[in-house]
């Protein structure tokens, strides 16, 4: 188990296991369901948000109180936001999504609520303590690492455990054919709100680590640029794949990183590794393997 | 609010619809022709500002910057569907979201790398630089009129373009299907470059035209992008006239929603767009 000494990459590894998080809980829509949300990241904005303004100002809060209370507050929010978009398709999706999220982007950013666009301070980090008892402590860098890690954990078996179940089944169903899904008499707008609410609640548990990690909280988290970077490591991952959302978290942190160190113009090189991926590399990271093995054999590499 | 700046609100409603349409008017017909999601769509208005810009501080004219400029961005419309977008018509709309938004970056990057990171203004020409008195200490200046007026001259250089011309007939029989329209025999390859290219142009001049009211700044486009978003969900995909009332609802939303209520303005369009979509999911006008 990597147990870096260096802060800035206990940082650099906590910040990619958030993403990892947010890129599952987005992949449950766009891989399993065939929802393409381009909104995502107004779900973790709110739970990050929802930490910040429950914790009192010089007072450790709860975390089994505010954790819980900012995942519902995601939760909640894209629920409500479900009912509507969701009686769009395809194109429209993507737009309305987007639309929605924006608009939860100027709640935060023009009204008072928040700080507007200055952000807010989660002054001092939650504390775990339970009935007197304290099994680990935030404010430790290592032990937070320790829980992001079985957040990441945690997460990971939730969903495989989802997908698995007869609820995962009729998603995986709706995916691939609708219409097929609703003559065999399910409710599919049940089960495609259901999937965006908890997909909403999972991106608001990224939130709420990414709040208490960096103790700070903007509009920005809102904005379409971080939903269109969460979609981006998805695809990046290979969709419908989970694990390959936690490579692409990789992938694409890495790739931020090495970038931002060559140049201040690295979104130029992200942008052309993006165009070019969509190109010549469909299926992402994670139809590589499964590439070199048919070469090996000798087929063609052009399906 | 008395009566002289009712009028003024009313007069920059229109002329900011308007000019949302000449953005949206493009995104939508590529939607409903090719199938395709360009996110890039606002980068064309950015460019369209910064070529103003650069090219006016070049030749020291306004007039002389958008002749150029058109021209430039139907050929970069062009080449772009020759060399990108092309390749996307039978891709999913996630790949299309993908490209484009990496689109963004490149665009924006390029922009920083020639132009740099700097607010910049463009003048207004001499000649529309006056202001129409309407009362003691209120007046209206004359070139939001004369981009008002640009925008008309357009929207029915479209309406006649789409419904009167045989180019116009394929367009719109491209828009309800395709497939039919290769069996006629018509290539539909050079009408799909051809939309492309207008799309980009219409863009990019109503970025010229707003850089002297708006100036021009870093990431202009991507708050245009998703007001044309919501325009085009409220108009319904692929529908030119839905465009047309849709942004002028917009720009009234908008422009109403900044004096009214002022803390919430932002929000107003969207939860416009919210009413809309629990009454019509598929906007106002569907397409056929």
């Amino acid at each position: 188990m990597p147990l870096l000494g260096e802060s800035f990459y206990t940082e650099l590894l906590a910040k990619t296991l958030v993403l990892a998080i947010f890129a599952m809980s987005l992949d449950l829509l766009v891989g399993f369901t065939g929802l393409v949300s381009f909104g995502h990241a107004a779900y973790f904005g709110v739970a990050a948000y929802a930490a910040a303004l429950l914790s009192p100002e010089y007072e450790a809060a709860n975390l089994w109180l505010v954790f819980p209370a900012a995942v519902g507050a995601a939760m909640l929010v894209a629920f409500v936001v479900g009912l509507f978009v969701l009686r769009t398709k395809g194109i429209y999706f993507i737009m309305v999504t987007l639309a929605f999220a924006q608009l939860a982007y100027f709640v935060f950013h023009d009204t008072a609520l928040g700080g507007g666009s200055d952000g807010i301070y989660l002054n001092l980090k939650p504390s775990a303590e339970l009935a007197g008892f304290q099994p680990f402590n935030l404010d430790n860098p290592v032990h937070l690492y320790y829980f992001a890690l079985a957040m990441l954990v945690l997460v990971y078996v939730f969903l495989a455990r989802i997908l698995q179940s007869p609820f995962g089944r009729v998603l995986v169903g709706i995916k691939s054919n609708e219409h097929r899904m609703q003559s065999l008499g399910y409710i599919t707008f049940r089960y495609k709100l259901a999937a965006f609410a908890l997909a909403g609640g999972l991106a608001g548990v990224a939130g709420f680590l990414y709040a208490v990690l960096f103790g700070f909280v903007t509009p920005e988290l809102l904005s379409w640029h971080h939903s269109g970077n969460v979609l981006l490591t998805v695809i990046l991952g290979g969709m419908g794949n989970l694990l390959g959302a936690v490579a692409g978290a990789f992938a694409f942190t890495a790739m931020q990183e090495v970038f931002g160190s060559w140049t201040k113009h690295w979104q130029l090189l992200m942008g052309c590794v993006i165009v070019a991926a969509v190109l010549f590399l469909p299926g992402g990271l994670s139809a590589i393997p499964g590439r070199i093995k048919r070469t090996l054999q000798g087929d063609s590499i052009h399906d | 609010m008395d009566a002289a700046s009712i009028l003024i609100q009313m007069l920059n409603s229109l002329q900011y619809g308007l000019l949302l349409f000449l953005v949206a008017s493009g995104l939508t017909l590529v939607f409903g022709i090719m199938g395709i999601i360009n996110l890039a769509h606002g980068s064309f208005y950015m460019i369209g500002a910064y070529l103003a810009f650069a090219l006016s501080s070049a030749t020291g004219s306004l007039f002389m910057a958008i002749l150029l400029g058109i021209p430039l961005a139907l050929a970069f419309g062009a080449f772009l569907e020759w060399a990108l977008f092309s390749h996307l018509y039978k891709r999913d709309h996630l790949e299309q979201v993908l490209l484009t938004y990496g689109l963004i970056l490149i665009f924006e990057e390029v922009r920083s790398l020639l132009l740099g990171d700097e607010v910049h203004g463009v003048e207004i020409p001499a000649i529309f630089s006056a202001s129409i008195p309407l009362s003691d200490v209120l007046s209206y200046p004359v070139y939001r009129l004369v981009i008002s007026a640009v925008c008309i001259v357009l929207v029915v250089a479209l309406y006649y373009l789409i419904q009167r011309t045989r180019l116009g007939m394929m367009i719109r029989a491209g828009n309800h299907d395709r497939t039919m329209v290769e069996a006629l025999g018509i290539n539909i390859n050079v009408i799909y470059r051809f939309v492309f290219a207008l799309g980009v142009a219409l863009a990019a001049l109503a970025g010229m035209l707003a850089a002297p009211i708006s100036s021009v700044f870093p990431n202009m486009g991507s708050h245009v992008l998703i007001i044309s978003f919501v325009i085009v969900v409220i108009g319904g995909i692929g529908s030119v006239s839905g465009a047309l009332l849709a942004a002028l609802i917009v720009g009234f939303a908008d422009t109403f929603g900044k004096v009214l209520i002022p803390e919430y303005s932002g929000m107003v369009v969207y939860l416009v767009m919210a009413v809309v979509l629990l009454w019509r999911p598929e906007g106002i006008f569907k397409k056929g």
